[in-house]
């Protein structure tokens, strides 16, 4: 039942949004979808599929190995079917930005906030956009891959250009 | 040194009525150094006489960089943080995380160990639930029941020390079982606890269910529909409470939970005395668990025989050439995960605590997030207390159940 469910709604996902198959994830079943597309896909779940739920909301930093910088991994969850979704929004760039889901799942609020607190990760339309675990003045954003965890690298002779490269791309000025 | 720094109230003012500006209302500061709030949580309120318009919760004060401090840290080591979030549930964080790498690498937990991570886990929600219990009732002015709650969760403490040798921070779980066997006055010692406690839990009942001043001060308090709290993410007793029966253990079961017979209670109302109620029903449950795998608790294994994960028994190391390469490449390497990326929910005492794990085939977490259910039930808090007095605020904090190192991480 639970599983006909998700297929149902993985094909039609497919089919409507010309969405694919996330190999990464091992469980829950993901998509990965385009940053254009999240909010509607988001309102055919959740009308459509009875996806009432988001039960997660985070990103990854994959810099410097990969280009599209940050992925943004959206977890559903429906209540009448029992079944679980993931979609992952592959987002670029220092300053990237998506539409908020603010106005399909009002728990988006905090989750979204923690994402630009933790990852500078701009959502657009946020009804209140603030810093929530860190100061309000603090500056960068910690969960990315190249904000130093708080010590400093020794550089010897035989990594100095390597360490150095990273120690100035953690100094960028934040827009 | 740079100039010391005011707090901007332009940003705050989208979040205030129009009066507030007009200086109708008055804005009044509460905490976050304040007893009522269960930790360091600051809440900005807008107030009409002694009625709450506005209830803006300001959180992060006990932030540590759990996440960013596990991505360098290698995947065992790593579990040690988990403990530190919501400190009144550390097995269950151990077990979220150990379910999600156990998930990735497809590591095999023997009957044993799933039975004394449940009985561990549901001890631990007892334990959690009586502190909850306990301050919940004292933030509405019922002192004794206080003072009977840590009597009784000492004696829980007591089996977990029994167990891993620590009172709170066990980090027993490990990635394929437990960390060793349980010790042999185990089962005397719980089921000493579940002969003691079901008379415990009438007494407390007995001092707040039928009390007038009690049910004054939480019926029809901090009501939430079922539909606004699926829509504001809520899980747990809170989600409960208002009538919608979520309970991972039933609809997702893990570690062997289909085996056991349980009821998962709900509430009608959604108020503050029906999340009580919800709770108080589920610590029964949780004796009526732990009865049963107490029970039936397997002979066997403790923890899995897979060598590239777990380390092998000491008494291998003085006759096996392979066990004392495993054993050192345990020790000074840590084992890899394979490439991928989980995400684990299990039922903590407070809801829904998922564990976003991605690995990227070396042996640290590339990434570890936690959806903690402090963090997202807080946020009903502004819904819940529109239109109720300050002092009423003080029991709605409560009925959420937060702990703000879980919320805050």
């Amino acid at each position: 039942m639970a599983e006909e469910h998700l297929k149902t709604t993985l094909k039609a996902l497919k089919d409507r949004f010309g969405l694919e198959d996330a190999p990464l994830m091992k469980y829950p079943p993901a998509l990965v979808a385009e940053s254009g597309q999240i909010v509607q896909v988001s309102q055919v779940l959740r009308d459509e599929f009875a996806y009432d739920f988001l039960c997660e909301l985070t990103a990854v930093d994959y810099w410097p190995e990969e280009s599209p910088r940050f992925h943004v991994i959206y977890g559903f969850y429906s209540h009448p079917h029992n079944v679980r979704l993931m979609l992952r929004v592959p987002v670029n760039g220092d300053n990237p930005s998506l539409p908020t889901l603010e106005g399909v799942y009002r728990g988006a609020n905090w989750h979204e906030r923690e994402l630009w607190d933790m990852f500078g990760i701009h959502f657009d339309g946020h009804s209140d956009l603030r810093r929530i675990l860190m100061p309000y003045d603090w500056e960068g954003h910690p969960l990315r891959k190249d904000y130093p965890l708080g010590y400093e690298e020794p550089q010897f002779t035989f990594n100095y250009d390597e360490i150095d490269k990273r120690k100035h791309h953690a100094r960028y000025e934040e827009a | 040194m740079a100039e010391p720094l005011e707090v901007n109230y332009q940003e705050l003012k989208h979040l205030v009525s129009e009066r507030a500006l007009q200086g109708d209302t008055v804005l009044l500061n509460m905490g976050p150094q304040h007893p009522s709030t269960h930790g360091v949580l600051r809440l900005l309120l807008e107030l009409d006489g002694e009625v709450i318009i506005n209830c803006i919760p300001d959180i992060g004060f006990l932030h540590t960089g759990i996440e960013k401090n596990m991505e360098s840290k290698r995947w065992e080591m790593a579990e040690v943080m988990t403990d530190r979030t919501d400190y009144l549930n550390n097995t269950g964080n151990n077990l979220a995380y150990c379910l999600a790498i156990e998930r990735l690498t497809d590591l095999d937990v023997p009957p044993r160990a799933q039975a004394v991570r449940v009985i561990l886990v549901e001890l631990e929600r007892i334990s959690n639930h009586l502190i909850w219990l306990g301050t919940h009732a004292l933030d509405l002015a019922a002192m004794s029941v206080f003072l009977y709650c840590f009597r009784e969760r000492e004696s829980i403490l007591d089996i977990k020390e029994m167990c891993s040798g620590q009172r709170m921070m066990t980090t027993y779980f490990r990635p394929g079982g437990l960390w060793r066997d349980i010790p042999a006055d185990f089962e005397i010692a719980v089921r000493r606890f579940l002969r003691m406690f079901p008379e415990r839990i009438k007494e407390y009942d007995a001092l707040l269910k039928k009390n007038p001043i009690f049910m004054d001060r939480t019926r029809n308090i901090g009501k939430i529909s079922a539909a606004d709290a699926i829509n504001l993410s809520l899980t747990g007793p809170v989600l409960r409470g208002s009538g919608v029966a979520y309970d991972l253990r039933k609809v997702q079961p893990y570690s062997g939970y289909e085996q056991y017979e349980f009821d998962i209670p709900t509430g009608t109302h959604g108020d503050v005395y029906d999340r009580y109620l919800v709770r108080m029903e589920e610590m029964r449950q949780s004796l009526r668990i732990i009865q049963q795998a107490l029970d039936k608790l397997p002979y066997g294994a403790f923890r899995s025989n897979n060598r590239k994960y777990v380390p092998p028994p000491r008494s291998e190391l003085g006759t096996s050439m392979e066990a004392v390469i495993h054993h050192f490449k345990l020790w000074t390497e840590g084992f890899n995960v394979p490439k991928g990326a989980v995400y684990q929910p299990v039922e903590s005492p407070k809801g829904e605590l998922g564990y976003y794990v991605e690995s990227n085939g070396g042996n640290q977490p590339y990434r570890v997030h936690m959806r903690t259910c402090s963090f997202l039930n807080l946020q009903a808090l502004p819904l819940m207390a529109k239109g109720h007095m300050v002092a009423d605020l003080v029991g709605i904090i409560g009925s959420i159940d937060i702990v703000l190192g879980d919320c805050d991480r």
